[in-house]
This record gives C-alpha cells, sequence and structure tokens, in this order.
C-alpha cells in the first residue's frame, strides 16, 4: 500500500454513487443533482461531487450573493466607460468604494456609495443565510454546530469592518472597499492614520492565532500522513480506541519537544487557534479609532515601544557622495 | 568494442551508477558555484546606507552597478565660468530694451546667461523660441509667450536660490538652474495636470482614486494627491497626536490617509529612495524619529506649494492652449520629480548655481 504514502491520493476506487443514510429529520430529503467523480478532486479528496443541498438558505444565499456580484462588477465596468477590455486591464485597481465621509450614516445617491450600501445589504443577507445553512444542515445531521461557530467567528470580523465599526464611528467611510488593490489600501491606510496597527496587542494576538493555525495545522498533516502507514489516517478510530499510530505520534511529539496533544485534542487546539484569529482581530479592529486613536503613542504609555538609541540621518553613518560611488 | 571480460563483469556485477553520479554532479556544481561567487564576485552585489538607529531597520539598499552608473544629465552640463566685472562695464538694463531682469548684469554676462538658457531650454530652436525671427532690435518686444514665461522663470530660479537655499542647498552648495528641471527641453519632464476624476459613472472619493495613473504612480491610491498637498496647501499629516481623542468633525479620515499615502509614494519615486530616508516608519509622524531629510523635504513641500501657486499657476492665461493640461486647461505644475527625476539630489548633487551669480539672487549678483 505504498501508493497511498503520499500527498496526493494514487488509487482511486470507483463504484456506484455514495448516497448516504437518512434519518427521521430527512437528511437526505431535497438533495438535488446527479452525483458525478472527478479524478482531479479524488486527488485530494474525495472523487464524488454531488448531490447536494440547496434549500431556501442556499437559494437565498446564493441569490444575494450573486446581486451583490454582480453589483461590484457592473459598478467597475461603469467606471471604465463598459469597457470589456479596460475593465480586464484595470480590474485589479477597480473598486466599488464606500459613501465619503459627507454623507455619515445617510444614504447618499448611487453614484456615491450609493451602491455599495445596496450591495453590503445583499451580502450581508448573503452571509448570514449561509450560516444559517451550515448550522441547519449540522442540525439534520445531529451534529455538534462546531462549523457554524467557526464560520460565525470569521462573519464576527466581517461584521465589525462593514457594520459595526462604522456605526460607533458614526459614518460609512470607514467601511472597507470591494476591490482587490483598493482593500489593501484601505489596510494600509487604516493601519497609518491610528498610528500603526502593529501596536494593537489583539492586532498581535491574531497575528498570533493566524500563524499558529498554519503551524499547528503543518505538524497535525504532517503527523497524521507519517502514521498512516500504521493506520493513523483513521483518526476517529484512533480516538476511540487508540493504537500503535497513535502511540507513535504522541511519542514523537513529546520526546521532540517535550508536550504532546492527543488525538482527540489536537483538533480543539486546531479549532480554538482558528476562530480566535478573526475573534481577537475583530476586537483590535473594533477598538481603533473608537476607543483608541493612535496605537504607537498607547503603547509608549503602556511600555512596550522602546526608543532605540542613535542617530537619525544617513550622515551619521556615510555620506551620500560615497554611497553613490562620487567619493573623490 | 569494450573487451569481452568486462562485458561479462559488468553483466554479473550489476550497480547503480546513477545515484553517485546525480550526487557526484550536485555537490560538484555546487562547489563549482561557491567558487565562482568567490572568485568572480557576486553578481548582483548590493550597498546600502544606515540612516537611523540600529534594530529599526532604517537602510536604503541599491544595487551597485546602478550606484556605480551616474546620472547621464550630469555630462550635460558645461563649465562656464563668469565674467568678474570691475565696475566699468555698462549694464544690460542700459544696452538694450525692456530688460525687466538682469538688469543689473554686465553685458557680457548678461550675454552669457542668454546663452545658456539657449542650451538649457531651446538648444534646437536657438534665441528665435523666445525673441522670434527679427533683428536683433526686435529682442526687447514680448511678443511670444515664451519670453514673457522665461523672464517669470528666470524670477522664480532667483527665488528658489535665494529664499529656499535650505532646500536647494541643504547638505552644501547646489542650487538650481533651469538645467536643473529643463535638461534641453522646452517643456521640463515630469510636469504634472490635473487628471480627476479619473473613473466614470462616479462622484466624490471614488471619482478620484482606483485607476492606474501616472499621478497614482500606477497605483490605486488617489490620484489627486498632488492637486490637494502641493497646490492646494491642504494639511499632510493624519495623525492624532495623543493615544485616545475625542473624535471632531473634520478629523483626518482613512480617505486622508491613502492620500497622504499617494504623496507618500510619489515622494519615494521621485527621489529613488524609500520611506526610511526621512521616517522612522514604526511612527510615521513622530518629528522626534525622523531624520534631518525630513526637514529638506518639508521645505520642499512649501517651496513647492510656492512654485506653483505664486509662478506657475498664474502663467496659466499666457500659456497658449496645447501648453495646457488636456483635462482641465490647467497651467503645468511642478513638484519633486520635476527637479528630482528620480535621484535623491537633482543632477546627483552636482553644483549648478556656481557659475551663475545672476541666477542666486533677486538682487545684484555677487561675483567672487
Amino acid at each position: 500500500m505504498i501508493e497511498y504514502q503520499n500527498i496526493f491520493t494514487q488509487v482511486q476506487v470507483r463504484g456506484p454513487a455514495e448516497m448516504g443514510i437518512d434519518n427521521e429529520n430527512n437528511m437526505s430529503a431535497e438533495r438535488i443533482g446527479q452525483p458525478g467523480f472527478s479524478n482531479l478532486a479524488g486527488w485530494v479528496g474525495n472523487a464524488q461531487l454531488g448531490p447536494v443541498y440547496l434549500g431556501w438558505t442556499g437559494l437565498i444565499a446564493l441569490a444575494t450573493g450573486m446581486l451583490w456580484f454582480n453589483i461590484v462588477g457592473l459598478s467597475m465596468l461603469a467606471q471604465v466607460g463598459w469597457s470589456i477590455p479596460e475593465f480586464l486591464r484595470q480590474f485589479f485597481w477597480l473598486a466599488l468604494e464606500p459613501p465619503g465621509p459627507e454623507w455619515g450614516l445617510r444614504m447618499p445617491p448611487l453614484d456615491q456609495g450609493g451602491w455599495y450600501i445596496i450591495s453590503s445589504l445583499f451580502l450581508l443577507v448573503s452571509v448570514s443565510t449561509w450560516w444559517l445553512r451550515s448550522y441547519l444542515l449540522a442540525q439534520e445531521h445531529k451534529m455538534g454546530k462546531h462549523v457554524a461557530w467557526a464560520f460565525g467567528a470569521a462573519i464576527w470580523l466581517f461584521l465589525v469592518l462593514g457594520l459595526f465599526r462604522p456605526i460607533l464611528m458614526g459614518s460609512w467611510s470607514e467601511a472597507v472597499p470591494y476591490g482587490i488593490f483598493p482593500h489593501l489600501d484601505w489596510t494600509t491606510a487604516f493601519s497609518i492614520r491610528y498610528g500603526n496597527l502593529y501596536y494593537n496587542p489583539f492586532h498581535a494576538l491574531s497575528i498570533v492565532f493566524l500563524y499558529g493555525s498554519v503551524l499547528l495545522f503543518a505538524m497535525h498533516g504532517a503527523t497524521i500522513l507519517a502514521v498512516t502507514r500504521f493506520g493513523g489516517d483513521r483518526e476517529l478510530e484512533q480516538i476511540y480506541d487508540r493504537g500503535t499510530a497513535s502511540e507513535r505520534a504522541a511519542l514523537f511529539w513529546r520526546w521532540t519537544m517535550g508536550f504532546n496533544a492527543t488525538m482527540e485534542g489536537i483538533h480543539r487546539w486546531a479549532w480554538w487557534f482558528a476562530v480566535l484569529c478573526p475573534i481577537t482581530g475583530g476586537i483590535g479592529i473594533l477598538l481603533t479609532g473608537t476607543v483608541v486613536d493612535n496605537w504607537f503613542i498607547w503603547a509608549q504609555e503602556h511600555n512596550f515601544a522602546p526608543m532605540y538609541d542613535g542617530s537619525y540621518g544617513y550622515e551619521n553613518y556615510g555620506s551620500y557622495e560615497a554611497f553613490i560611488g562620487q567619493e573623490k | 568494442m569494450l573487451p569481452n571480460w568486462f562485458n561479462v563483469w559488468n553483466k554479473e556485477n550489476p550497480t547503480n551508477v546513477y545515484g553517485p553520479a546525480v550526487l557526484v554532479g550536485v555537490l560538484g556544481g555546487a562547489i563549482f558555484l561557491a567558487i565562482m561567487i568567490v572568485v568572480w564576485g557576486q553578481p548582483a552585489a548590493t550597498n546600502s546606507l544606515q540612516t537611523g538607529p540600529r534594530g529599526t531597520g532604517m537602510s536604503m539598499a541599491e544595487f551597485t552597478r546602478d550606484l556605480g552608473t551616474p546620472d547621464p544629465d550630469i555630462a550635460e552640463l558645461s563649465e562656464n565660468e563668469p565674467y568678474i566685472p570691475d565696475g566699468s562695464e555698462a549694464l544690460a538694463k542700459d544696452i538694450y530694451s525692456n530688460v525687466q531682469v538682469l538688469g543689473d548684469v554686465t553685458e557680457d554676462n548678461f550675454n552669457r546667461v542668454m546663452a545658456a538658457m539657449t542650451e538649457w531650454v531651446a538648444p534646437d530652436q536657438g534665441c528665435a523660441y523666445c525673441h522670434g525671427d527679427g533683428d536683433i532690435e526686435t529682442y526687447g518686444e514680448d511678443t511670444l509667450y515664451t519670453k514673457v514665461v522665461a523672464r517669470r522663470m528666470i524670477e522664480m530660479t532667483q527665488n528658489i536660490n535665494e529664499s529656499w537655499e535650505g532646500h536647494v542647498s541643504a547638505n552644501k552648495q547646489v542650487g538650481v538652474t533651469c538645467m536643473t528641471c529643463h535638461r534641453g527641453q522646452n517643456v521640463p519632464s515630469e510636469v504634472w495636470f490635473k487628471i480627476d476624476p479619473v473613473n466614470e459613472a462616479t462622484a466624490g472619493w471614488p471619482a478620484v482614486q482606483n485607476r492606474a495613473t501616472p499621478l497614482s504612480q500606477y497605483t490605486s491610491l488617489p490620484s489627486n494627491a498632488l492637486e490637494a498637498y502641493l497646490l492646494n496647501y491642504e494639511r499632510i499629516g493624519v495623525h492624532d497626536l495623543e493615544s485616545r481623542v475625542a473624535n471632531e468633525p473634520g478629523d483626518p479620515l482613512i480617505q486622508h490617509a491613502e492620500r497622504t499615502y499617494s504623496l507618500m509614494n510619489y515622494f519615494a519615486n521621485s527621489l529613488g529612495r524609500n520611506c526610511v530616508l526621512c521616517h522612522n516608519t514604526r511612527a510615521f509622524y513622530d518629528t522626534e524619529q525622523v531624520t534631518p531629510q525630513w526637514s529638506t523635504a518639508s521645505q520642499g513641500i512649501a517651496m513647492v506649494q510656492e512654485i506653483n501657486n505664486d509662478y506657475l499657476v498664474p502663467l496659466t492665461d499666457v500659456l497658449p492652449a496645447d501648453r495646457l493640461g488636456p483635462m482641465h486647461g490647467d497651467a503645468p505644475k511642478a513638484a519633486c520629480k520635476t527637479c528630482h527625476k528620480g535621484y535623491q539630489q537633482p543632477l546627483q548633487g552636482t553644483n549648478v548655481i556656481k557659475d551663475w551669480p545672476e541666477l542666486a539672487t533677486t538682487g545684484v549678483p555677487v561675483y567672487e
């Protein structure tokens, strides 16, 4: 079975489509679409595609999401005079911008941010119903609601950026533009305006959990792949009936760094690191401009922005003439 | 070809030669590369100049081969020593008619400046570019707009050298002449016009940003930063100077920070440097953590505001339509890049004023 010891699944077993079991919650009702198979999907996951549950939540989420998507796209297209080549050329630069600061929380004309407000409302409905969908489907399956709450953590950050903070600041102009480069401009400008977000401790926590999530995912994925040859890929079985795979994985980490997660606990680590990233990040954003207006000065007041000894100005370290090779 | 015993021996002793061959190849290649770098030198060597305390990352890095290439325009400059007057010479205002500036200059030096201006600004058209095709007697007439503009530009140059010495001769005598901007062209490169709105079907903030334009330095930042800060005197700072303040109407917002960022981006590209030439980037606003170059640049901002508002914009009615902006019919305006052209100091700090005391002062030139 050496073929399984690979990042990609190299053996794909193909039978009749798996339709799943039903339960008294009518779990399999309203599933639509004929199942198909994809070799490509099979390399990294299950090769079977479909059936899928659409339902009223899915319908509303997709419809409102498409409305948001089209309002943003058509606004960008209008900005370049309905020229498709120019739209493609400028796509990364274009954006649907929130209203200007002069409008406060009022509804501006459509060409000055009105479309932004309307599209944002559709996006809010779309994201909310998609969350409800993740909750209701978990309920039908008699699962825990961990996925819904994790998605909720991301929605918290989304709501802070686009709804809570603009309302607290009294202006929709505080919201993030919908555009590739423009939302990055917003991020930079937001950090600079409020005295460098790196000195915001919640921003620091958010980065810890972001990078921590990456590290944990790499460690966990590598560990499971490494003990697959002993049956470690059957993680759920290993949780309630610990075998040599779990033993080896645990000993590896305990002897490497003195501590090991358990087969179940590693997933709690991962879940909390993931959800704490947007939760702490959202707190940091919400406090910026509302409670703290200059994070660098705030950090100085709390004694974690040290001053560095040394002179400012290149003339203390060399000369311009020497640098450009004109020194006589 | 090979002897039979060798083929038999090989058949009986199969050996994988590819593994060792790959190993030797990789190791040998790496050793060869290392030797070449040591012997021939790093092909992409860099040099850096520290600009602030250790630990702040304040350092400007450049490729050594770029640093070793001087600004090609320096070669266009030529020595042209003034004639030291002994006090007996006739002055330009007594010899020629309608001499409103440079009148106190001696005839020889006046003609020397005129000849130089021709080389700096209109090398192809010659004297006729400003004075027309008539005889020398007609040179006093103000019939061509180019002459009226040139006179104002002489006044501007004199004012820059006199009033803004702290910027144009910040570290040593450098100064400016017509050549600093014109470089042999009728209209200097890197002048700018108003171009906003840049987006259709929008108004307000969304209309002035999110397009790749020369004025936004091809970013999606606002394209009206030069107009706002270097023409309309808008406040550049966006920060609160206490950790917690009450928000007031009219406080700088994220949009203003974006527009400032656009201006600073323009600064950086104009000088071929980055933020840390002037700022400690952890606290852009903090005047205790800036370099002396920040003060030089601050003077430059005020200087450009004066150049634009007192000298260039008032020429709008003098200039013909084809010299005005394509969108708003506004006068061409100056900013950092008009002089600096991508170098930290224009013409890499070459002293251009030493031969031109006539352009160094608004008063009577001082010869030494």
